[in-house]
């Protein structure tokens, strides 16, 4: 090969890069998120009636879409209440209303955020729950 | 016709995903065997490309000169575009590589009645290969978040700052905005520009829908139809780990997006998109304008057969001697 | 045929230009050999001098080119060869991505309009036969990968445009990954002469150079008339005689140039200013006859042959026991020695780095290969105050600068040549900035077009240069075109005459010679044309 010293330099970067993954995570195995919806407050509540505002499979794609709206309805428009796809009536609340079962941010909110790097910017305006150490 | 085969190809690709995943069940083929062997055939393609490229030898020195060459020590050298040290070469490539400096020079010609040529500055092909090219990065480098875990800190610095104006949720990545933009605009430019259409290979039209494929089923799964981010992530790390899972519950999109990427890798190393790697090679750009000072040395130099002095003297020696030309032999 | 001749055409007709492309795709459209946009095909006796193959007699009009039987294996096999042995040209095969940067770059395709000289596509005729029987996508997929057979209509249209580039680099300026034109062009000459496809007037003067040293075959005789000739011009013009060292050995320098400079008329003015340059300066150094062309057509042929011209620079100059070289004003000349003749033919360790005898200005930008150009070698001396100019000699000149091609994109020679005429000019004004320096456009004749047969090609590869000459002339009442080429030289004047009547052509040394006091001159009422100097010409008319 002729400039091999500089071509081979080249080819090392490429393939440092394109392997950089596969050195990061050592081959090892990285432990899955498992968020818990195990909090008292939802402990306390019969087995049919543990349901959120939505049902479970929307909830998991799009809660990030009903926060930002709750967050427009309630600052923009002066608008309390949200009407459920079951008819049922709840206060648009992210503190008050999500939280109250959902009271362990870090098990429940942070697991997967922390997983899939998302940053939502609840918390830059919203207080953070204080949680006890579990 | 290389417009409509580019077309019917990645569409073909899509309807083998709905084909092998959504009909046929094949989670573990679309989401680990074919993307292995894609990555293979992408890292050991360049290697292969490059390495038979480098076993060609660069015979002579031939840099194209864009600028003062380095010559009588009060006139000013333009060491960048005339490069005469391996330090000239470095920024002129690293101009050329990360801004397209000789793109940027592009004009336009427009002839008028006289007739009167002139030569407008056109800046949109450089704007939008910069756009294009550099979205496209910062959107790979993003992609890491799926491949690292922990998530380093620079990741999440850059994710923060392609979302800087949090509009929507998901927050919209304005990247993603600038490169299907960009996507269109080069497409657009090649089918409505009539010399570029007229120069046009399915092998242009292939990679641009592939890749605006690749950006528009990444739009949809992440602000229109919404998949299992975590379950992604469990199968892209299982990739990564050399011990792969294919979680269920994964949208149909993510697979298609999977799928073109997987054929963008594959195709990279046999076609036109090895100007990444060329770039680095070509002889015009990364060569020392020290030619004089120098000797560039060719590897298959050979020794010719030349018309000597004593054969020329031989044919004219008396012509010559009689008009008092000196001669060797008398 | 009825068709007029493009003389005879008005230039206002000449430049009504199609641009767009024609409805069928470019491998669908035959190529339609037009006279007035090629050369004739070489003879046979200019290929048997240099022993190139296939030595037959033919017409580019006829239907049979005569070629060997086997004469696809022989260009494929060639074009295998090659792209192992340049990595130039199989990068620049392999990583075009069509983006159209150098569509309108081309002087050709903006003075012509055909889409088969915008660069990019000018590459496809030959990147399409690369991809047929070089890479495996072309031999499976074919048409749809850009591949195509190798046909005879496929080689002649290849023959056509390779001789309708003039190699001058200027898309490789605008190319993001600097894919030079001229890289192709050359090697797809060098496949076409593997088949004996050349033309008359480059094969004629390669020929010509090999067995005599320049391009006329003028021999040491003539040559020795010509110099004697100009002798006696000078001293009718300054009433000094001055030397022509011929073949002297132990001279410091030898001094050589395009052999257009002993016949040219333009050419010939420049070596009569030379001559008297040298001699007023005194100069230690020589000519020599069997170097009598450093221009070397055979750098339009094969790169082979290149080297065999060339091979005579640094024979001759151990030879004759000189201690480095000055090259004259020539553009491919400029551009084999600085980026080839080393490499061919060196390195040259019998030769000292130049130094100037003056000034003692160490060439450190030439120590290798030891070859100064004249302009290097004048601007140094002008700088140290060397030279006494009277410059009103020159008063009546407008002039403008014309970069050649070779000099600019494969050297970068810019400030040198514009010093020296600054310092022998009132008037110098700069064409338009994209004609000029390493966006400077092409005479329209580099690398052998420069015969009468392609009149046509000339003047529409010419109109970008002569349009941005016409701009100057029409602001500042420009009258004068410098070049420091010969081909330059030789077709500018016939391209001025065409698009910007009124504009005469010289070489820069030629108004070096004319500004230049000498000691012992008489006073100089006329310049080295026996034209009469500004204010002189009263006296003319007596």
């Amino acid at each position: 090969m002729y400039n091999a010293g500089k071509i081979i330099i080249g080819l090392l970067i490429f393939v440092g890069l394109v392997a950089f993954p596969f050195v990061y995570s050592g081959g090892k195995a990285t432990a899955k998120p498992d968020p818990k919806v195990d909090t008292p407050e939802i402990l306390k509540l019969a087995e049919n009636e543990r349901k959120c505002v939505e049902p479970k499979a929307y909830m998991k794609g799009e809660h990030m879409v009903l926060l930002n709206d709750w967050r427009d309805w309630v600052v923009r428009d002066d608008n309390t209440i949200y009407t459920a796809t079951d008819g049922k009536k709840y206060t648009m609340s992210l503190q008050n209303t999500c939280m109250k079962c959902h009271s362990n941010k870090k098990k429940f909110c942070d697991e997967c955020h922390n997983y899939t790097a998302v940053k939502p910017y609840c918390w830059d305006c919203h207080i953070v729950p204080k949680e006890k150490e579990t | 016709m290389g417009l409509l085969f580019s077309f019917f190809a990645v569409t073909a690709l899509i309807v083998i995903v709905f084909i092998g995943v959504q009909a046929a069940h094949l989670h573990y083929l679309f989401g680990v065997i074919i993307p292995y062997a894609a990555f293979l055939t992408f890292i050991i393609g360049i290697i292969y490309r490059v390495v038979k490229w480098g076993r060609i030898p660069v015979p002579f020195r031939i840099p194209t000169t864009a600028g003062q060459e380095k010559s009588l020590p009060w006139i000013k050298h333009n060491k960048i575009d005339n490069p005469f040290t391996s330090l000239g070469v470095i920024v002129r490539m690293a101009l050329e590589v990360l801004l397209f400096r000789s793109l940027f020079r592009n004009t336009k010609t427009e002839l008028r009645d006289g007739p009167k040529l002139s030569y407008g500055s056109t800046k949109w092909l450089w704007l939008g290969g910069l756009a294009f090219h550099w979205t496209f990065l910062i959107i790979l480098i993003r992609h890491f978040r799926l491949f690292l875990e922990p998530v380093p800190i620079p990741i999440e610095i850059l994710e923060a700052l392609d979302g800087f104006f949090q509009v929507g949720a998901p927050v919209l990545y304005i990247t993603d905005l600038i490169f299907l933009g960009a996507v269109t605009f080069l497409f657009l430019r090649r089918v409505i520009i009539p010399q570029i259409r007229y120069i046009s290979l399915a092998a242009d039209y292939f990679p641009l829908f592939l890749i605006g494929a690749i950006g528009g089923s990444g739009v949809l799964m992440r602000y229109f139809l919404k998949t299992d981010v975590v379950g992604i992530k469990q199968l892209t790390m299982g990739l990564i780990t050399f011990s792969p899972v294919v979680p269920q519950g994964i949208g149909i999109i993510f697979y298609i997006h999977l799928l073109l990427v997987s054929a963008l890798f594959a195709y990279f190393p046999m076609s036109k998109l090895m100007h990444m790697a060329g770039v680095f090679l070509s002889p015009t750009r990364n060569l020392a304008n020290n030619n004089r000072a120098v000797r560039h040395v060719n590897p298959w130099n050979y020794p010719v057969k030349v018309h000597t002095y004593e054969e020329y003297e031989d044919d004219f020696r008396d012509k010559m001697k009689a008009v008092g030309i000196p001669v060797e032999k008398e | 045929m009825a068709e007029p001749k493009p003389e005879e055409l008005k230039p206002e007709e000449l430049a009504k230009i199609e641009y767009k492309p024609p409805k069928t795709g470019w491998m669908d459209t035959p190529t339609v050999f037009k006279k007035g946009m090629f050369c004739y095909g070489n003879q046979p006796k200019f290929l048997k001098t240099v022993g190139f193959p296939n030595v037959r007699s033919w017409s580019v009009l006829d239907e049979d080119w005569k070629l060997p039987e086997n004469w696809q294996e022989i260009f494929i096999e060639g074009l295998r060869e090659r792209v192992g042995k340049y990595r130039s040209f199989r990068l620049f095969l392999d990583i075009c991505v069509r983006c159209g940067a150098c569509a309108d770059k081309c002087h050709y395709f903006i003075g012509g309009g055909d889409p088969k000289n915008m660069p990019v596509l000018r590459a496809e005729l030959l990147r399409s036969i690369y991809r047929k029987y070089c890479t495996t996508s072309g031999k499976i997929m074919g048409k749809i990968a850009g591949a195509r057979d190798l046909t005879i209509d496929v080689l002649k249209e290849l023959w056509y445009y390779a001789y309708q580039c003039s190699e001058c680099r200027r898309c490789s300026v605008f190319c993001p990954y600097g894919i030079d034109t001229a890289e192709i062009t050359i090697l797809a000459r060098e496949l076409l002469n593997l088949l004996g496809l050349n033309t008359h007037w480059i094969s004629a003067p390669v020929a010509q150079c090999y067995m005599t040293g320049n391009h006329l075959g003028l021999l040491p005789h003539t040559q020795k008339d010509t110099f004697d000739q100009m002798v006696a011009d000078l001293e009718v013009v300054t009433g000094i005689k001055v030397d022509v060292p011929l073949n002297r050995k132990g001279a410091e320098i030898l001094y050589y140039v395009p052999s257009g400079d002993m016949f040219d008329e333009r050419g010939y003015f420049l070596t009569m200013a030379t001559l008297l340059y040298f001699h007023e300066i005194g100069l230690d150094y020589t000519w020599s006859t069997y170097l009598s062309d450093g221009g070397n057509f055979g750098f339009f042929t094969t790169n082979e042959v290149a080297k065999r011209l060339n091979a005579k620079a640094y024979a001759e100059a151990k030879r004759l026991k000189v201690k480095w070289m000055i090259g004259g004003e020539c553009g491919h000349m400029w551009r084999v020695i600085h980026q080839y003749m080393n490499t061919w033919n060196g390195p040259p360790d019998f030769l000292e780095e130049p130094v100037s005898p003056f000034t003692g200005t160490k060439f450190e930008n030439a120590k290798s290969t030891k070859v100064v150009h004249i302009c290097e070698f004048t601007a140094d001396m002008i700088k140290h105050g060397k030279l006494k100019f009277d410059k009103s000699r020159n008063d009546n000149l407008i002039v403008t600068y014309h970069d050649s091609c070779n000099t600019s994109r494969g050297m970068g020679f810019f400030e040198e040549p514009r010093y020296v005429i600054n310092s022998v000019c009132k008037n110098f004004y700069e064409m338009p900035e994209n004609t000029i320096r390493e966006q400077t456009f092409c005479c329209g004749c580099g690398s052998g077009l420069n015969a009468s047969e392609d009149m046509e090609l000339r003047l529409r590869g010419g109109l970008p240069r002569a349009n941005a000459v016409k701009h100057v002339k029409d602001k500042y009442g420009v009258n004068r075109l410098a070049c420091i080429c010969a081909i330059d030289r030789a077709v500018l004047p016939a391209l001025m005459d065409y698009w910007v009547p009124g504009v005469t052509v010289s070489g820069v040394h030629e108004m070096v010679a004319n500004a230049l006091i000498c000691k012992g001159e008489k006073e100089r009422t006329t310049d080295l044309r026996n034209e009469p100097l500004p204010g002189k010409e009263a006296k003319e008319n007596v």
